[in-house]
């Protein structure tokens, strides 16, 4: 029992006395908790607001539109087009495999792209959009739309990705884009933040790798409110990016339509240019490829058959293709020695059939030999010996400067991948790279194009320009960037500071050439006055002729396997009185001049008439041929028919 | 003196005791809660579910609970305080033995309806078992070695127990809560300097025996300390926690960015926010005025505790009303100061606010001895 009393009363007091101690001591740490608040919510306000703006606030990137690139007369060879994709969030969508059963029901899925998503999204946060199905049609993306309450996460997303409408017309110009990859990235020095952007496209090869930089534009931005594991919640704001520049080209996209038809499955590689302003009009690479599968990402079987293909679609002959000219390069010869006066217009040689050169013949292509020769038969009639004879006087290094001159042997600065300079060789060259002494032999070799020189069909084409115009043009791929014009004025291109006269005898032979009655291409000769053309054969071997085999008597091209056979080349000017363009055209293992001389004159005549010519325009004997020609590629090219309704 | 000393009489009967409530400590708690509806409906973005809807409908059976034991009269809460304290001591060891592992600590008893976290309930049977000791304890004997012995052990045992689970801040709680009701019980202060020199000397062990195979303290326990000592050296990782909470806090102001327009929160830069960091949400919401608000109530349920407690002349009463009163001082006080970057954080909820279940039970069911202590206190 308790004793109540005294003691009692003092433990109430002193209990009291305690807890009022507890309770003031509470008090006081509250106090201290309120300070702290009053710190932490007054005075450091602001520090701390604008620690949670930064946390809060993201900025992205947004990705600008391609700028597109035109033809000539505005016809459109790349393009943006939407493109439609279906995105699943992982978060959102719960059973992701029974959204994704309903959306098969809906859509096709493709299994190997629907794997990869799954594993994508596996390893990636669940509030992360991960794309299930790419490049639907508007009618699929609409049929998700519509069905959205049945497919929670689903979300179909718009964007732009390139297309090229002319496909394989163009393909080896524009080259491709494609998603940037890590390689991409290590060959930039500093890239821009734009190229992060997941399946941000980026130009590969061609002209969309190399003005890359103009036609990406910049990088808009939007603000965004995320969460701490980054999710966006809400846009704040956002500021457009620029468009990137648009492009207008110098080709005409229906004569290099035109061409790359006729080209077809041959190997084979077609320049045209404006003879005064040294404009590219086509510029043709055969066979071709789809580019659009590059796009969107080309299958390992699709791969492989461009890659195994003997023709090498891939290749851009027109620029990377190097081939020993061949008979083509017989003006250089001829230019080289009137200039250094080896030889005047009525200069002679005798040609019976073959020169000996110290202890080796060399010989002409007609083996009993064409007799006396001046500049203009040997020209038209392409005599070796006349030209052995000359270069032999003239001397291979003057043959090279006269080359480089014209244009041969010289990385041409035009927007594609892969330019090749060529190769025409000095004696210094040789030594350098041989280790042996330049010969005679060699002079021989190089003064019909054969040996050590190698020439690009675009220099071809610059080549026949230059003789034409007598003006030191340059390829020109862009005519204007964003609507700014690029063409260089025509009394800005410098003269070629070649004797005029000399190069009117030049342009007569290779008149000659197409309209004498002995010309080598007289068969294939334009007959309409006004068009009339000039141009040379050309065949360069790709094989030694033994003398043996010479002997035995030449095996036949059309004898030998396709491989084996020699390049036919043509180049050629038109019209003869008042010279437009220049074309250059090879036909690799094509047998012989005799291949490429009738694509070359099909080739003319397009671009003079900016259209299919009149058949009266071909010599009778070739109009049957010709009309069956025109007829079979406008049924199988029905775009081309197409196109030239539209003009008419 | 003793509820054996007075006439029974005295005391209200039946229904009547509803009128000797201590009502402004019901409008308070209301007050309180009410709060923490709101700011759970917040940070859910403005919906009931998941937390709101859930912790009000706790909140309406534990006030039910609260009344239930406030009509109970407060002799015999007294009486079973002893099975109470060692069933929950029972509940500690089987948490031990079969509670789910829950983010890296054994703290709960699935009951199936409810998970019942023991050291929850332990923080009240202590109280009130040391309570009714004291009670019990003749007053010349209060500050004898012998005597304190036994409440050291009472209290030590569940501490150790809750330590091992492991959750620092519970077992805090006990320690501090259970020192309070000796403190009020009129030990000499003697004792007390004593204890608070093995404290440093517990601390520097603590400290000292990190990283040997002694080691008193689980591996994140000690990276929270250091992160609190120095948040900066790890924004990133484990000063995370600190650094955001102080930036929500921050940036809150005077009157807040306004409800439901905290983005911190909302954002998720905070971590449990629903639970030991809801605080913050409410700082950032409601500014310097809705934090000092809130502390304010916290206050005032103290102050009305204390001086129901003063004014109650039975002294189990007294000791297991001051006892809670300390313990809910703790608890919001641990949490405000963790929040706010004055301590560690150890992982205790803000009293009545922060969602939970048990807890929010248990504090009720507390105040419900607290109003049973009012109702029958000796007139």
């Amino acid at each position: 029992m308790k004793r109540p009393g005294a003691d009692t009363s003092a433990a109430q007091q002193r209990m009291t006395r305690r807890g009022l101690l507890l309770g003031g001591a509470q008090l006081g740490f509250m106090a201290l908790l309120g300070l702290r608040m009053r710190h932490l919510q007054v005075e450091q306000a602001d520090e701390y607001r604008l620690l949670a703006e930064e946390n809060r606030i993201n900025i992205r990137l947004i990705a600008p539109a391609r700028g597109e690139i035109y033809d000539r007369n505005g016809v459109v060879i790349a393009e943006n087009e939407p493109s439609y994709r279906i995105t699943i969030v992982r978060e959102d969508a719960g059973n992701v495999d029974e959204v994704i059963k309903n959306l098969s029901t809906l859509i096709e899925l493709d299994d190997s792209e629907l794997n990869r998503a799954m594993t994508e999204m596996k390893r990636s946060p669940p509030f992360l959009p991960i794309t299930v199905a790419e490049r639907i049609s508007w009618e699929e993306m609409s049929r998700v739309a519509v069905n959205a309450p049945a497919l929670p996460g689903v979300t179909p997303e718009v964007g732009l990705s390139r297309k090229y409408p002319h496909s394989h017309d163009f393909a080896h110009v524009i080259g491709y884009v494609g998603p940037v990859s890590d390689y991409d990235l290590s060959k930039i020095e500093d890239p821009d933040q734009l190229l992060l952007i997941p399946r941000f496209q980026i130009g590969k090869v061609g002209l969309e790798a190399k003005i890359e930089e103009k036609l990406r534009g910049k990088a808009g931005t939007k603000r965004v409110e995320v969460n701490a594991v980054g999710r966006v919640m809400r846009e704040l704001d956002r500021r457009e990016g620029q468009a990137g520049d648009d492009l207008q080209l110098t080709i005409d996209q229906k004569l290099q339509s035109y061409i790359q038809a006729r080209l077809g499955e041959e190997s084979a590689a077609a320049v045209v240019m404006d003879c005064k302003s040294g404009e590219i009009l086509a510029i043709n690479s055969a066979p071709s490829f789809d580019p659009n599968l590059f796009v969107r990402g080309i299958s390992v079987a699709d791969y492989a058959a461009l890659t195994e293909n003997d023709h090498r679609p891939l290749a851009t002959k027109s620029v990377q293709g190097t081939y020993p000219p061949g008979s083509t390069f017989k003006m250089v010869t001829a230019l080289a020695a009137l200039e250094h006066g080896v030889i005047n217009s009525d200069n002679t040689v005798w040609c019976p059939g073959h020169l000996q050169v110290s202890n080796r013949r060399f010989h002409c292509w007609k083996r009993g030999g064409h007799g006396h020769m001046n500049l203009e038969t040997a020209l038209r009639e392409s005599c070796d010996v006349y030209f052995y004879e000359i270069a032999l006087e003239v001397g291979i290094d003057n043959i090279t400067d006269m080359a480089n001159r014209l244009g041969l042997g010289i990385r041409h600065n035009i927007p594609m991948s892969a330019v090749a300079s060529g190769l025409t060789p000095t004696k210094a060259w040789k030594q350098r790279n041989r280790e042996n002494p330049w010969v005679v032999g060699d002079t021989a070799n190089a003064s019909i194009g054969q040996g050590f020189v190698l020439t690009s069909p675009l220099q071809l084409a610059v080549m026949t320009a230059r003789l034409a115009s007598g003006k030191a043009v340059e390829p020109r791929l862009v005519k204007s960037i964003n609507g700014i014009d690029q063409t260089v004025p025509a009394e800005e291109i410098p003269d070629l500071e070649v004797n005029p006269n000399h190069l009117r005898l030049v342009r007569k032979a290779m008149f000659a050439v197409s309209n004498h009655r002995r010309g080598t291409a007289y068969s294939k000769r334009i007959i309409a006055d006004e068009f009339r053309l000039a141009g040379k054969t050309g065949t360069s071997q790709v094989r030694n002729i033994t003398a043996a085999e010479r002997r035995a008597g030449v095996i036949r091209n059309e004898d030998l396997p396709w491989g084996r056979r020699d390049h036919g080349l043509f180049v050629n000017f038109a019209p003869y009185d008042d010279p437009q363009i220049a074309v250059a055209v090879i036909i690799e293992h094509g047998g012989g001049s005799s291949a490429a001389t009738p694509v070359a004159r099909d080739i003319t005549l397009q671009a003079l008439y900016g259209g299919d010519p009149p058949l009266e325009a071909y010599p009778a004997k070739d109009r049957d041929a010709i009309k069956a020609q025109q007829e079979r590629l406008r049924q199988e090219f029905p775009n081309l028919a197409a196109s030239k309704r539209d003009r008419a | 003196m003793s509820y054996l000393e007075y006439s029974v009489k005295s005391v209200p009967t039946g229904f009547r005791k509803i009128l000797y409530l201590n009502w402004p400590l019901v409008l308070l708690l209301i007050s309180v809660a009410s709060v923490g509806f709101l700011m759970l409906y917040s940070v859910a973005g403005g919906s009931f579910s998941p937390w709101a809807a859930a912790q009000m409908k706790r909140f309406v059976m534990g006030m039910g609970l609260m009344f239930v034991i406030a009509m109970v009269p407060i002799w015999f809460w007294r009486n079973v305080s002893g099975v109470l304290y060692a069933g929950s001591l029972v509940l500690l060891v089987l948490v031990e033995m079969m509670g789910t592992v829950q983010m890296g600590a054994q703290r709960w008893i699935d009951l199936g309806f409810m998970r019942l976290q023991p050291s929850e309930l332990m923080k009240i049977t202590l109280v009130m078992f040391l309570a009714s000791y004291y009670d019990w304890l003749p007053l010349n004997k209060t500050s004898r070695p012998l005597w304190i012995l036994l409440p050291i052990v009472i209290i030590l045992i569940p501490t150790f127990l809750v330590l091992r689970q492991p959750d620092l801040g519970t077992s805090l709680l006990l320690l501090m809560g259970g020192a309070s009701v000796m403190f009020m019980a009129g030990l000499h202060w003697g004792y007390f300097a004593a204890v608070f020199a093995m404290g440093a000397g517990l601390i520097t062990a603590v400290f000292q025996s990190r990283g040997t195979e002694w080691q008193l303290l689980k591996d994140y326990q000690y990276r929270r300390i250091d992160t609190f000592l120095d948040p900066a050296t790890d924004p990133l990782g484990a000063g995370y926690h600190i650094t955001q909470s102080k930036i929500a806090l921050g940036s809150g102001g005077w009157t807040g960015r306004g409800f439901m327009q905290g983005t911190q929160s909302r954002l998720n830069f905070l971590p449990e926010k629903h639970t030991d960091f809801i605080f913050t949400t409410l700082a950032e919401e409601f500014g310097f005025v809705g934090a000092f608000s809130l502390l304010s109530l916290y206050a005032l349920v103290i102050a009305f505790c204390l001086w129901s407690a003063l004014s109650n002349k039975d002294r189990f009463s007294a000791l297991m009303t001051v006892g809670i009163a300390s313990t809910f001082f703790l608890f919001f006080a641990v949490n405000m100061s963790m929040v706010m970057g004055m301590a560690p954080v150890v992982g205790v909820p803000l009293p009545m606010v922060s969602y939970g279940g048990s807890a929010m039970l248990v504090l009720l069911v507390a105040f419900g001895m607290v109003q049973s202590a009012h109702v029958h206190r000796p007139r």
